[in-house]
């Protein structure tokens, strides 16, 4: 039964696959990303990267081709949230997995949990000049599934504050340098969103949680792990909401658009347009969102998503993209060196990779001179010391039920349509359901 | 599901007219053999893409299987259907797929009879009142979708610029939970009016002529000819766009999950979305087959209710 399983899953995925080369016959990346050839010199690639980042990964993919051109690297780009995941998992389940491909962190464990993906042993790595220690420590510490590597991290993209620096100037939010005066705390934060909104007329600041459910997680996780707060414990098998600071988090979020702070209902491209439209002095939103505003020729800079609970122990949401290789049918040493030589090369375009905003955990960029010079992006990049993680769990991590069950009840208080008592008390009935059942993994 | 549904219909209006017809296909026998040949290409697609994996999902739903796990990973019994019946999340998709269903039906079958009628009557460029409105039915779910978004997108859209401007407050459209399932149901009216609209339209064409002039010459006025000769004569292709309709609005899933992916706050998750997103995301095979025959029961019961319900009228008739 086991044998007859997975290949009825593997004439499944191979089925996709026809499909999909039908439909896209003359595209042949997709071809080649789901085809059954392999020679020797071939490396397919999946990843999730849309928009400016898809840009510069194709920059960055452009530049391994010239640098490698006997190797025969055929990317596929797909959407991303769970239908990725569901997509890798399948793949790999079917024996038809991509030689190298994207995960978030968070949602790595998973995969290493059903056994989808290989192990990174410590001579490979060392081989490829890859060793923990050229790594961001709490990007890779993050990334360990009981104490061994799965996924070589390449960013972590926090949760950030955009500001209009044109609008802020107005309000008199500028320092003397042109960079936003720092605030903190529940007044402070309040305190520049009134001012920004005098400026504006309308609103402000922005933060999108109309058909949406990721962006309000991301927010409320900033501010609850600020007040030291966790939702999951025991590999998520145990749902650990603290009620008063939840409750503290969602009632300070309420007040920002029952008082007219920010605007309702809003959802993502709408937020983004209020922001790149100059109506609104400030947006919440993860750093990739800087390729847009660039595009759009705004007046605009980035810091750090404010600390608004932390006092002394700053927090902010986060996750990183990491590079994972999903396990082959068959080992091949020659193969195994191949995926972590591209993965070496895609690191040491970390520069490209930072332009979109990302924050570079590959210390040889991280650390030098070169990145320090790079604004906004090194203006946030202590972020990734203090990234706030999705908690462990099967059905957690970036995209995952877990974010969409949070973000929908926080898309309630949001909007006015719960109180937060009831969002927290849906929270907890919904993923202790999830937490109760037997992991399938 | 149409082929079973018109046979259906037609064993239906012959058995008061042919009684003897099981007697007459007796003496036909001899061809049984040829017949199979015939039906076997058939029978075997449908064997091998519907029964099989029909009876798959059948047994998985009694177990723990997983997606990423080989094997059947476990036997569960009757755990997954309990599992199902006591989850709200299970009636609340059940229920707004119902919902979804008793929102779209009556406006797609009306409203498909009254365009059906007026496009009928127009007399010159018939042609484009057709097409315009059979165009959005071939248009593919992604595309309907995007477009709607674009007009329901909240202060910057087209609607609520419109609205706007006339001095009227929108509602959120998909983002308010009371709205976001009218919101849909708009969508899908407007995208699979035409479906139903040219099959009115071919039952318009088959009224006879004579049956108005005949009418018209006892000084029946035009409304008087729609109730009393139009509708009736129309009778059996209701009965057909309703069905179809029904069946059709129950499998809802793409512009739900395209346009709210079930939001806000799960207020437009379907049932079948409910079956992709344990079967797919959460990857419990098992549990999310248990969901699907469970729904499959409730498909059956809506159908042989509905079947009652025409075989009793149809015999008042």
């Amino acid at each position: 039964m086991a044998v007859s399983r997975r290949r009825l899953l593997g004439v499944a995925a191979a089925a996709v696959g026809l499909g999909a080369s039908g439909a896209l016959g003359a595209c042949s990346s997709v071809v080649g990303g789901l085809g059954a050839e392999r020679d020797t010199g071939t490396l397919d690639f999946w990843n999730l990267f849309g928009g400016g980042d898809g840009v510069r990964m194709q920059q960055m993919l452009d530049g391994y081709r010239s640098a490698h051109p006997e190797v025969e690297l055929a990317a596929v780009t797909l959407a991303w949230g769970n239908p990725y995941y569901t997509k890798l998992s399948l793949a790999t389940v079917g024996d038809r997995p991509p030689e190298v491909a994207i995960s978030h962190l968070t949602r790595m464990k998973n995969l290493v949990r059903a056994d989808l993906l290989e192990e990174l042993l410590p001579d490979d790595l060392a081989r490829h000049g890859m060793s923990p220690d050229k790594f961001n420590r709490r990007a890779w510490e993050a990334g360990l599934v009981d104490g061994k590597a799965y996924a070589i991290p390449i960013d972590t993209h926090p949760f950030v504050m955009f500001y209009n620096t044109e609008i802020c100037q107005q309000a008199g939010l500028l320092d003397a340098d042109g960079k936003l005066k720092p605030f903190e705390g529940e007044a402070g934060f309040v305190d520049a969103m009134r001012r920004a909104k005098e400026v504006t007329g309308t609103f402000g600041g922005a933060v999108a949680f109309t058909s949406e459910t990721a962006t309000p997680w991301r927010m409320f996780q900033s501010f609850y792990a600020q007040l030291g707060g966790k939702m999951l414990a025991e590999d998520g098998t145990k749902v650990v909401i603290d009620d008063a600071k939840a409750a503290r988090a969602l009632e300070f979020m309420q007040g920002l658009t029952r008082d007219g702070l920010f605007p309702n209902p809003i959802d993502y491209q709408g937020s983004i347009a209020m922001f790149a439209n100059g109506e609104i002095g400030f947006f919440f939103q993860g750093e990739w969102e800087i390729t847009t505003f660039q595009t759009a020729k705004l007046p605009f800079s980035m810091t750090l998503f404010p600390n608004v609970f932390g006092g002394g122990s700053y927090a902010v949401q986060a996750d990183s993209h990491t590079f994972v290789l999903p396990k082959q049918p068959h080992r091949d040493q020659a193969r195994l060196d191949r995926s972590l030589t591209f993965v070496r090369s895609m690191l040491d375009q970390s520069r490209t990779w930072t332009e979109g905003g990302h924050v570079p955990l590959w210390l040889p960029f991280a650390e030098s001179p070169e990145f320090a010079r790079m604004s906004p992006q090194s203006e946030y990049a202590s972020a990734a010391d203090s990234a706030a993680y999705d908690e462990d769990g099967w059905y957690s991590g970036s995209g995952s039920n877990f974010e969409i069950i949070t973000g929908s009840a926080i898309g309630d208080v949001l909007a006015g349509a719960a109180t937060p008592q009831q969002a927290i008390a849906q929270m907890r009935g919904n993923l202790e359901q999830l937490a109760g059942t037997a992991s399938p993994l | 599901m149409s082929t079973q549904t018109s046979a259906q219909t037609d064993t239906d209006a012959h058995r008061g007219i042919a009684p003897t017809a099981p007697r007459a296909s007796a003496g036909t026998l001899g061809h049984g053999r040829p017949a199979a040949g015939f039906l076997a290409p058939f029978v075997v697609l449908y064997l091998l893409f519907i029964i099989g994996p029909a009876v798959y999902g059948l047994i998985l739903s009694f177990t723990n299987a997983s997606l990423v796990k080989p094997g059947l990973n476990g036997f569960a019994g009757l755990g997954n259907y309990g599992e199902a019946l006591g989850s709200a999340a299970f009636w609340s998709s059940l229920w707004h797929t119902l919902w979804f269903t008793i929102l779209t039906t009556p406006p797609l079958v009306i409203l498909g009879f009254l365009l059906a009628l007026l496009a009928n009557r127009v007399a010159r460029g018939r042609w484009f009142f057709r097409l315009a409105f059979f165009a959005p039915y071939i248009l593919p779910s992604a595309v309907v979708a995007l477009i709607w978004m674009w007009l329901y997108t909240p202060a910057l859209g087209l609607l609520d610029t419109a609205l706007a401007k006339v001095g009227m407050t929108p509602p959120s459209w998909l983002g308010d939970a009371a709205w976001a399932m009218p919101s849909l149901a708009i969508t899908t009216v407007w995208w699979t009016l035409g479906f139903n609209f040219v099959l009115y339209l071919a039952g318009l064409q088959e009224i006879p002529r004579d049956l108005y002039e005949a009418a018209a010459m006892d000084g029946a006025g035009p409304w008087q000819q729609i109730r009393s000769i139009t509708i009736p004569m129309l009778g059996r292709t209701t009965t057909l766009v309703a069905v179809l309709q029904v069946i059709a609005s129950l499998k809802v899933f793409d512009q739900m999950y395209l346009m709210t992916a079930g939001g806000p706050n799960f207020a437009t998750r379907s049932i079948l979305q409910l079956v992709y997103d344990e079967g797919f995301t959460n990857f419990r095979v098992g549990y999310a087959a248990a969901v699907s025959m469970l729904f499959f029961l409730v498909v059956l019961a809506v159908s042989a209710v509905w079947f009652t319900l025409v075989r009793r009228q149809e015999k008042v008739v």
